[in-house]
């Protein structure tokens, strides 16, 4: 039961305090789960992470999954599984009562009217992160602008182009 | 309805490789061009919110929509719909395929995959301006953003909310003048 209640505890704090979503939580997890709870070594840490990087969904759902079931089963990865989402679920909860609250009031329209031109950089800013890793010759750059062409120009479905793009991969590499 | 949005929303968490903003264009194509539950415009604002708050964003995001379109029990369900793929997938991977880090095949895949993902994301970015047809300042500050994410550390919450701060000055001022 106690280490139930330490792993709500602790990928709860993860949650909490995880803005900017996936990476952002990184140095937060690792100390948890490396330094105070001992739960996994160093390196284990990495390998766990590939495989969160690998599979889909948000890394950090998929690390509490991993890490919660790691440490204590099936009962271990609902707990830290639901903890890490709570701390969203409410804060998101809070934010909308307040929006809708205020959504006849000018300043919210002000405030989403300037705030927009800047989520559409960040959009972009992590196009170009993302980037810097997937470019590694030219054979990623053409499937890149391939992929773009298609989901663009020839309303492709993303869903598609992901599962073509693997192929595509499997074919070239 | 409600079935209807865990669908959709179990699609999302499904597809969503890559880090959060993965999500982005399929959420985009799901709900916004096919299904109209939400305006472009509404969709950037969740998206402005999902990145003001902790946590995932592909789970906040299918929070706030979730509310938008059923109240509490949509978001309930869309947030289940976004985390059970994860949680399925993960399990499975933990019990049976530990190994699977190590197959060459995967590896290749996501060679494929990575540049893909740039390419959906750029795709989201390319319709939204498309679509939400901003002025040459609004596009200059789009841009200005990207960069200083870019280069320096300074967190986007940060430039969210001097935005938002400086529009809700600019166009208060304006309507003064105007009264």
């Amino acid at each position: 039961m106690t280490i139930l209640i330490k792993l709500f505890m602790a990928f709860f704090k993860i949650g909490a305090f995880s803005f900017g979503g996936g990476y952002a939580m990184l140095p937060l997890m690792k100390e948890t789960v490396i330094d105070i709870h001992n739960w996994l070594t160093n390196a284990k840490f990495i390998d766990v992470l590939a495989i969160a990087e690998m599979t889909p969904g948000p890394v950090s759902i998929n690390m509490a999954t991993f890490l919660g079931y790691r440490v204590s089963g099936l009962l271990g990865s609902m707990v830290a599984t639901f903890a890490v989402i709570l701390p969203s679920f409410v804060v998101i909860s809070i934010i909308f009562h307040f929006v809708n609250k205020f959504k006849d009031s000018p300043y919210t329209d002000y405030f989403f009217k300037g705030i927009r031109p800047i989520v559409l950089g960040l959009i972009a800013s992590a196009a170009v992160s993302v980037a810097v890793d997937a470019y590694i010759d030219v054979k990623s750059v053409i499937i890149s602008i391939f992929i773009f062409y298609l989901v663009t120009f020839k309303k492709f479905n993303p869903i598609l182009a992901i599962v073509l793009a693997g192929l595509i991969g499997v074919i070239l590499y | 309805m409600l079935f209807d949005m865990f669908k959709t929303f179990f699609k999302v968490g499904a597809f969503t490789i890559g880090g959060g903003y993965a999500m982005i264009p399929i959420i985009q194509k799901e709900l916004v061009d096919k299904k109209k539950w939400v305006k472009e415009d509404e969709f950037i604002d969740a998206i402005a919110i999902a990145q003001g708050s902790p946590g995932a964003i592909a789970i906040n995001i299918s929070i706030y929509l979730g509310y938008r379109l059923k109240g509490l029990k949509g978001a309930l369900v869309s947030c289940l719909g976004t985390a059970l793929p994860s949680f399925l997938i993960i399990l499975l991977v933990a019990t049976v395929f530990f190994q699977f880090r190590d197959n060459p095949i995967i590896e290749q895949m996501f060679l494929g995959i990575r540049p893909a993902v740039v390419a959906l994301i750029a795709s989201a970015v390319y319709k939204l301006i498309k679509t939400s047809q901003l002025t040459n300042i609004r596009l200059l500050l789009a841009v200005v953003t990207t960069l200083i994410i870019i280069f320096t550390d300074i967190s986007p919450i940060y430039l969210i909310l001097i935005g938002g701060i400086f529009a809700i000055l600019y166009y208060g001022k304006r309507d003064e003048r105007r009264e």
